[in-house]
């Protein structure tokens, strides 16, 4: 169902005095124009204020469970100590960006991007499903002046802010173990939650299409093998071309070629085909998921 | 925009049709204005299916308007449709003067909603559902804490505010729920079977905080598949069937249109039940139903009939003598069984 206040001009406005069109009634006068699938995009179908209040609703309801929160925190940082330290010592240097780099320095930013991925993964798919078909929360909320659109982004909005506090934390320890090279790194953060982003719009708009627990293999089946291929533990150019082309091609890539140049100071402006990348994956997630919310509840 | 109840007549706000109205010179077209709810030929499919096949009704400021019907009449349905979360497929509807398709947002502002199926949030306390619950209408912290108490009050789970809503009890759930509904302070509480389910002391519970709001004046409109509690709260009500509307009126209204003053209710031992109601039709009688475990006359003397029975030398195993219900009005106009489905 689509909220559309304007319409209400649209009828009486023909027939009235020429003098009613003067004000308010003119300053919309362009709106009316427009293609009605055209207005209903403008008026907040990807979400507004209403947003805030399932944020607010969170974090409530993560007050009883924090443990859960942190979790999220430890486990990239399990990921480094064991990986990056451990592993470290054995591998030595890794050739990037023409320069030799120590290997933890390496892999920490993968795995900040992967943590990003994980989170907003793990966020928008077993949650978001949960509340959909168990815990009926959109269907109370739906009951409410709250719309698919405010229940979209406000979806979204909580997995970034929950990534985004991870991100932070593990900065705080690269930058402690002396893994950040370079001032760029300061970016590190939005981009996290641009990865972020991306990842819990797809995996919103993958959730509504989701009939049952099964359907979440799927998901670890592309997660899984991207965390382990994208070139979070070795360059690119360990492929052949043809397989570059492919890992080329994947979310996470993005997501960890973003983070290594800012994190060790390479970076240049093919960076910005990342982040266009990134930012029009999560846009699409979040609109698909929207229209697919309204269409499942709004029947 | 594609507007699935074709061109709503008056999509405006009051004073724009009123003036509109004027202007095209059809000032007979202007809504009764106490009517809250103004539906007609409204229609609910899902693909093939027609669940609301195009009814008609108004719901009055102030009344109590219920839907009764067996299950899949199509209730809960209409209470979607009119609760903003499913737009009709043909018809018309009006909520509050306002367009349900365009303006769902404003008027499910001013809507108070207990649904079929409990909704309450279980990973917060009964407190904060209310909390959050307010601030999804985007009420301040500060209202919402003054109604919280009032409306646990009212619900009696005052004790159980920091309580999570898991260990509730179906009734005390129920009541959460209708605490909940009323957290923005509804101009119409919209009711999708409130006590079924319950076991009978805490559907009396229930039916008793909803005869105080309506005391109140709170606007109901509930469904139910119980004849008593139609009866208890329904000031007017329609009788639902097949998504179809088969009668309208109170209580009193149906039962008087539709059924006799008394009902005299005959079982009889298996064998003998198809002779004896083949016999019973020279009693004098309204009307004879014959269910598959009773026979029920329907007459103005009970009494004088059961003496009319007794002189066919008929010997039922238990006899009964009571007043109409709606029961029977259902009975009447559909030939089931409300608990049939
Ligand atoms: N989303 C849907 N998709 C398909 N069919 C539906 C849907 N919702 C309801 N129906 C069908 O519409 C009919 C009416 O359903 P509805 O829930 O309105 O009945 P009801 O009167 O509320 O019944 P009950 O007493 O069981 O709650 C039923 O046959 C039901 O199967
Ligand atoms: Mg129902």
């Amino acid at each position: 169902m689509s909220e559309q206040p304007i319409s209400r001009q649209t009828l009486p406005e023909q027939t009235l005095p020429a003098r009613a069109m003067s004000g308010r009634a003119l300053r919309q006068l362009p709106l009316r124009i427009l293609p009605a699938p055209l207005l209903l995009a403008r008026r907040g179908s990807l979400g507004g204020r209403g947003s805030a209040h399932l944020i607010e609703r969170h974090a409530r309801a993560y007050r009883h469970t924090w443990l859960v929160l942190a979790s999220g925190f430890v486990e990239p940082l399990f990921y480094l100590l064991s990986i990056g330290v451990g592993l470290g010592e054995l591998v030595g240097r890794v050739k990037f960006g023409g320069q030799p780099v120590g290997f933890t320095s390496f892999v920490a930013p993968a795995l900040l991007a992967t943590s990003a991925m994980n989170g907003a993964i793990f966020d928008s798919t077993f949650n978001i499903f949960f509340r959909l078909k168990y815990a009926k929360l959109y269907d109370a909320v739906l009951a409410t002046p709250m719309k698919a659109g405010d229940v979209a982004l406000g979806e979204i909005s909580w997995a970034l802010i929950r990534g985004g506090l991870y991100a932070c934390a593990f900065m705080v320890v690269m930058l402690a173990m002396g893994l950040v090279h370079s001032a760029w790194a300061v970016l590190a953060i939005p981009v996290a939650l641009l990865i972020g982003f991306a990842f819990a719009g797809a995996g919103m708009a993958a959730t509504t299409f989701i009939r049952s627990w099964q359907d979440f293999e799927y998901v670890t089946l592309t997660t899984l093998p991207m965390f382990l291929f994208s070139t979070t533990f070795y360059p690119l150019s360990v492929y052949p071309r043809p397989i570059q082309l492919v890992v080329d091609c994947t979310p996470l890539y993005q997501g960890i070629a973003l983070l290594r140049g800012l994190s060790l100071g390479v970076v240049g402006p093919g960076l910005l085909w990342h982040v266009l990348y990134l930012a029009v994956m999560g846009t699409a997630g979040l609109a698909v998921a929207s229209r697919r919310i309204r269409k499942l509840l709004l029947r | 925009m594609g507007c699935p109840l074709g061109v709503p007549k008056y999509p405006a706000g009051p004073v724009i049709h009123f003036e509109l109205s004027q202007a095209l010179g059809k000032v007979s077209d202007v809504p009764d204005p106490d009517a809250l709810i103004r539906a007609s030929g409204l229609t609910k499919r899902f693909g093939q299916f027609t669940a609301v096949d195009g009814i008609d009704f108004e719901l009055r400021r102030g009344e109590a308007f219920g839907f009764l019907g067996p299950n899949g009449a199509g209730k809960s349905s209409t209470m979607r449709m009119i609760g903003c979360v499913s737009p009709p497929t043909g018809g018309e509807l009006t909520i509050l003067g306002l367009n349900p398709v365009t303006q769902g947002a404003a008027i499910r502002a001013r809507l108070g909603v207990v649904p079929q199926e409990d909704t309450l949030d279980v990973e917060l306390t009964v407190r904060e559902n209310l909390l959050v619950y307010g601030r999804y209408f985007g009420l301040s912290r500060q209202v919402i804490a003054e109604r919280t108490a009032r409306l646990l009050e009212f619900v009696q789970l005052s004790e159980r505010a920091n309580d999570h809503v898991e260990p509730l009890s179906g009734g005390m759930k129920r009541r959460l729920t209708i605490a909940r509904s009323l957290i923005n302070e509804p101009e119409i509480l919209i009711l999708d079977e409130p006590t079924t389910g319950l076991d009978p002391q805490a559907r009396h519970v229930v039916w008793d905080r909803l005869f105080r709001l309506k005391q109140q004046g709170v606007t109901l409109i509930l469904t139910t598949h119980y004849m008593d509690e139609a009866e208890q709260l329904c000031d007017r009500l329609v009788v639902m069937d097949g998504g179809k509307i088969a009668a309208e009126g109170s209580p009193r209204e149906l039962i008087d249109t539709y059924s006799s003053r008394e009902v005299l209710e005959l079982r009889f031992s298996t064998f003998e039940h198809d002779q004896a109601a083949e016999k019973l039709t020279a009693v004098p009688a309204d009307r004879i139903e014959v269910l598959a475990d009773r026979v029920l006359l329907y007459v103005d003397d009970g009494d004088a009939a059961m003496a009319g029975v007794r002189g066919l030398a008929l010997e039922p195993l238990t006899s009964l003598v009571r007043r109409s219900t709606l029961e029977d009005v259902f009975l009447r106009l559909t030939g089931r069984r409300l608990e049939d489905g």
